[in-house]
């Protein structure tokens, strides 16, 4: 399969992308990792007419310890997240949902930045973002925003980065004595999720996002009111899918699919010690 | 569209081509390099059979334009014997363990199964299974394919 015929710039610096998102328009996409876009491109769902590579942007490329919170570069791929020691001691949800992201070819590749700003609701990681707080920093040209992970996803493939922007770094608060789970039901290796769940239980700090039940990745609101209430699992986790939208197509109707999540949000609960 | 000159090293070799931006790698690699060696399986980053090695790690070439890896460097399946012929101890497995039926997974896997054990050089039969995930056997041929990579593993018996 070949994607439509585009023009391709390579930017040398993110101050440079910005520059060429500016100078193209809504003609251009940007490609990180390439492993949303470029099969979308494929089977002609995507067509842009300049791809603006920011690939090799080495600058957004990292994990650093900044006290309170983990920065992570929008650039860093999945393969480094999941192995980098700071990650897996202070957000071992964050690692552990990076790593049943595709397969290892796809994490060699796919980037933590990219998968986010795709706002795909089936991506794994944006329910680890969610249930941590994490917090999105977009760059443009009037400088930084920072926008929280309740807010970034705004609807099906839409988040708060706009034409212009680039989203640079994602702000992960340190939680290493939490209780955590990531969990993903699937048929098949290698496939989406057709509901996953982000159980994180710190004290009062609980954060419960989820994959595939809505348009765009949600936070299960009223089961974190439960718990913080002192529900035990079974009560908190039938609260799951109050307020979703939650998608029917061939592998699940809204009904399993509400189902499915009570029942991995009680796993979750249970795994992350919610008797 | 204008065409962009890719220069990739391909098994130690430099190549130098001038691509439409979107020529996928698994096609640069078999029509501009005539190295036909990887496969297009799904052409969807699902079945793995056009895994190469880019800068030493295993990716899928059906998913990356070849303008993407303008400078670096890919191995094939073409690059893992030895000049003289000798095969990767990774092919020596496979042969002998009877890794393949039809073969047309093969040069994924090898090279898929090659980049896992760089990265956990003594994966256990779990590790070497949820390791090979990326990469489809329609032969189901798993059983021996997972045989020839534990026998590559620290401590494997060859």
């Amino acid at each position: 399969m070949i994607p439509v015929a585009f023009d391709y710039q390579r930017a040398e610096s993110a101050q440079h992308a910005l520059d060429l998102l500016a100078e193209h328009g809504d003609e251009a996409k940007l490609i990180a990792g390439g492993h949303s876009l470029v099969p979308l491109m494929k089977f002609r769902l995507a067509a842009p007419s300049v791809l603006i590579d920011i690939g090799r942007l080495s600058e957004l490329s990292y994990v650093n310890d900044s006290g309170d919170h983990l920065a992570i570069g929008a650039l860093t791929r999945h393969f480094d997240v999941e192995n980098d020691p700071l990650v897996r001691s202070q957000c071992g949800l964050l690692a552990e949902a990076t790593s049943k992201v595709g397969d290892p070819q796809v994490r060699h590749r796919g980037t933590i930045g990219g998968s986010v700003a795709h706002g795909d609701p089936a991506s794994d990681i944006p329910s680890a973002l969610i249930a941590l707080r994490a917090v999105m920093v977009i760059t443009g040209h009037d400088g930084q925003r920072e926008v929280s992970s309740s807010d970034f996803f705004l609807g099906f493939l839409e988040t708060a980065v706009g034409e212009a922007e680039l989203l640079t770094e994602i702000r992960v608060p340190k939680v290493p004595e939490a209780g955590w789970s990531f969990q993903k039901f699937n048929r098949r290796a290698q496939d989406w999720a057709i509901v996953g769940a982000s159980v994180l239980v710190d004290g009062d700090n609980v954060g419960i996002g989820l994959v595939n039940m809505d348009s765009r990745p949600v936070r299960a609101a009223s089961v974190e009111d439960a718990v913080r209430s002192g529900a035990n699992s079974a009560d908190a986790s039938a609260l799951a899918a109050e307020g979703c939208d939650a998608p029917a197509d061939l592998n699940a109707n809204a009904e399993f699919r509400a189902h499915l999540a009570a029942v991995l949000v009680r796993r979750g609960l249970e795994a992350s010690g919610v008797t | 569209m204008k065409e962009l000159q890719v220069e990739v090293t391909v098994n130690g070799t430099r190549h130098s081509h001038d691509v439409e931006p979107r020529t996928l790698l698994v096609h640069y690699l078999r029509e501009n390099c005539g190295l036909t060696g990887t496969n297009v399986g799904c052409d969807s980053s699902s079945c793995g059979a056009c895994t190469v090695h880019l800068d030493g790690e295993a990716v899928k070439s059906c998913t990356i334009f070849a303008v993407q890896v303008d400078g670096q460097s890919v191995t094939t399946i073409e690059g893992m014997a030895d000049t003289d012929g000798t095969l990767h101890p990774m092919q020596e497995a496979f042969h002998a363990n009877h890794g393949l039926q039809c073969g047309y997974c093969t040069p994924g896997m090898v090279m898929a199964a090659t980049s896992l054990l760089q990265e956990i050089p003594d994966a256990t039969e779990a590790q070497v299974r949820e390791g090979l995930e990326g990469n489809l056997c329609r032969c189901t041929g798993y059983h021996n394919i997972v045989k020839s990579v534990l026998a590559c593993t620290e401590g494997g018996q060859q």
